[in-house]
């Protein structure tokens, strides 16, 4: 019908809405991308050039400097070594951090959705729960619980001469995200293995696989979308996380890159040095940024996966 | 001792017995096909002996031994699937594998058991395809594969061949009853389909809400139904059901079954006459099933009673190999089946010839089997 009518109109009748949601999408667009643009033009301009010039001017000689500087000799509080310390306390925090609340989500899907028990609508509405705590409710607490650790820690030192990690902060801040991960990892996999066939699950049984060999031959070799989805979601909560990583890693050595760049930028030695700091923050949202372009193909088809059966 | 023992099983869900008291055996080699309609706890039932459903009370013997505890792996079983249950992320030669892998088979005799499964089904040219690469029917054979490599004690199957279309499902009925010939194992097998049911047993089990009808062989369950249900449920098109009054004429037992503007049809009930007796005087049910209600040429010869009678054929509905034939009888429309070439027009009034021998009598009230 569509298809006869369109002639009948007049060109302009069609072309108006287009104009105005390209318009608008346009608009939007370069709102969002406003303030990377500065970011990235500004980080590949002098210092000189920062101050004199306009803020959404092209650099006339481009530098990669700034660059240089913020990974290599920015100053963090007192000491001036750059961020590059900084970005590996990060990649050490989330890689395990994501690996293990992952892995242990899935186990919590498969159990609740393949292995019910009674009460198991229960649990999983805990579980839930832990999706809507405010993190800044459990700041205390937890400093509690962490200051704990780091008691255990030093009694193991005192007895076998290693801490074996307890009081450590970064991993103290592995532990931290994989408890308030486990809710999103454990929604995630649970509804998507709510729609996993359990006659797979019951053929493998009869075929002898044992409770893990089920999980690890079966569930997970289906489970590539979900995965996806879950890693980049923690990959970035926990990357971009700064509440637990100032409170509990904010000084130091230790801190994540988060803490690191705000004293990048925090840190006043004369004069602010714009080009360095756009540099850091830059390096700083690359991890996200990567994630997102190697896996981002699999994250819409995953986000669907769990809402549509079959 | 049979082969395979189901002793009183029952099962509960909270307060609701699914299954109330089943008990059935199988010789080893037999082939035993559950059926009924959808929620009869055929199902149930087969979960239970592969061990995917805990026992509530009653025992499951496999060859002597109890295995009401053990897990399923443990109990020398392979089931088919309804919906196949391959695994999607493994290969047609994976996937017949796993069983015998998870069992610590080595690698090379892994290989020569699919290998020689895959030339029993002929499917060797698919294995190393993944499941969504096969159709329907090439995933059953490779279900059936994976559950024939491991040469289990008993096969069961759960509704195996109902994804698949009308023409498929044919072949693949005759396939799976010329591999039970060839290999002599004992297999369960659960259906809704009577014809399934009645082309592939030894043994038929009759299951309606929870409650076992019937078993016996196929001719058992056709010919002699011990209720309506069963009666009503096993043949296509069922059984004529057709309310009746027995009464005494000329010192002989005889059913009477009313006509619409005509005088009673007088049937002679046969060998039934003797159990008949009890019920002199008394409304029952006539069942006869279509292919006893023939034309005169049509009729069996051996048969001991055949009444031929005339009635006013209703609808003809030719079906190439026979033709329906409908009448009113009794308030209720009776199927005959006639040959193709019989000369019947709807409208008419035609010769029918009832064979007696096949007719069965049910009580109304209690539904049971009266003669």
């Amino acid at each position: 019908m569509s298809a006869i009518a369109a002639p009948g109109r007049t060109p302009g009748s069609s072309i108006v809405p287009r104009i105005v949601i390209y318009g608008l999408l346009v608009f939007f667009a370069l709102i969002y991308l406003i303030p990377f643009f500065v970011m990235l033009v500004t980080s590949l301009k002098t210092m000189p050039e920062i101050q004199h010039g306009n803020m959404l001017a092209l650099p006339k000689a481009p530098t990669l400097d700034p660059w240089v500087r913020a990974w290599g000799e920015a100053c963090v509080g007192l000491t001036c070594e750059g961020i590059h310390g900084y970005f590996w306390n990060s990649i050490k925090m989330v890689v395990p951090a994501v690996a293990i609340s992952t892995f242990l989500g899935a186990l919590n899907g498969y159990v609740l959705t393949k292995w019910r028990f009674k009460g198991h609508k229960l649990v999983f509405g805990l579980m839930l729960f832990a999706c809507f705590i405010p993190f800044q409710a459990v700041l205390l607490p937890m400093a509690t619980v962490l200051g704990e650790f780091g008691q255990f820690g030093k009694f193991l030192t005192n007895t076998t001469g290693f801490t074996f990690g307890f009081g450590n902060p970064t991993v103290n801040l592995v532990f931290v995200h994989v408890v308030y991960g486990l809710g999103f990892t454990t929604l995630f996999f649970r509804n998507y293995y709510e729609a996993f066939p359990t006659e797979l699950v019951k053929a493998a049984m009869v075929d002898g696989a044992s409770f893990f060999q089920i999980f690890r031959r079966v569930l997970l070799p289906n489970s590539l979308p979900i995965i996806v989805v879950t890693v980049i979601y923690q990959f970035t909560n926990i990357w971009n996380d700064f509440l637990f990583a100032s409170a509990y890693a904010g000084s130091g050595d230790v801190m994540p890159m988060t803490v690191a760049l705000n004293n990048v930028v925090n840190t006043s030695t004369g004069v602010v040095e714009y080009n360095v700091n756009m540099a850091a923050a830059m390096i700083a949202a690359m991890p996200t940024l990567l994630v997102y372009i190697l896996a981002g193909r699999y994250f819409v088809r995953g986000l669907m996966a769990g809402a549509v059966k079959g | 001792m049979a082969f395979l023992e189901i002793d009183r099983l029952v099962k509960r869900f909270g307060a609701t017995e699914v299954l109330k008291g089943i008990t059935l055996e199988v010789e080893e080699g037999g082939f035993l096909v559950l059926v009924g309609p959808s929620g009869c706890g055929k199902s149930t039932l087969l979960s239970m002996i592969a061990g995917l459903d805990t026992i509530s009370d009653g025992e499951v013997r496999i060859n002597g031994r109890r295995v009401n505890e053990l897990h399923p792996s443990q109990r020398d079983i392979a089931m088919v699937f309804q919906s196949y249950a391959l695994y999607p992320n493994m290969t047609v030669a994976e996937n017949i594998a796993f069983g015998l892998e998870m069992r610590g088979v080595p690698k090379t005799d892994r290989e020569a058991a699919v290998a020689k499964v895959a030339e029993m089904l002929q499917m060797g040219h698919l294995l190393k395809r993944k499941p969504s690469q096969l159709s329907g029917g090439q995933r059953q054979r490779v279900a059936m594969g994976r559950a024939l490599v491991r040469d289990p004690q008993v096969f069961l199957f759960d509704e195996p061949l109902s994804n698949l279309d009308a023409k498929l499902r044919v072949d693949m009925r005759t396939e799976i009853k010329r591999l039970h010939q060839r290999m002599g194992t004992t297999i369960v097998y659960v259906t809704h389909d009577q014809i399934e049911a009645m082309t592939l047993a030894t043994q038929i089990a009759v299951l309606k809400d929870g409650v076992l009808q019937q078993f016996g062989t196929p001719a058992e369950v056709y010919n002699n139904p011990v209720n309506m249900f069963v009666a009503d449920f096993m043949g296509s098109p069922s059984m004529n059901l057709v309310p009746a009054h027995i009464r005494a004429e000329n010192g002989k037992t005889v059913v009477a079954l009313s006509r619409a503007n005509e005088d009673d049809l007088i049937l002679d009930p046969g060998v039934a006459s003797t159990k008949l007796g009890a019920v002199l005087g008394q409304n029952v049910l006539l069942g006869i099933r279509p292919e006893a209600i023939t034309d005169h040429d049509g009729a069996d010869r051996n048969a001991r009673t055949l009444v031929d009678v005339d009635c006013h054929v209703e609808v003809v509905e030719p079906a190439g190999s026979d033709t329906f034939v409908v009448t009113h009888l009794g308030g209720k429309h009776v199927i005959a089946r006639m040959r193709s070439d019989a000369s019947v027009r709807g409208g008419q009034r035609a010769p029918f010839t009832f064979n007696m021998d096949k007719a069965v009598f049910f009580d109304p009230q209690t539904e049971l089997r009266v003669a």
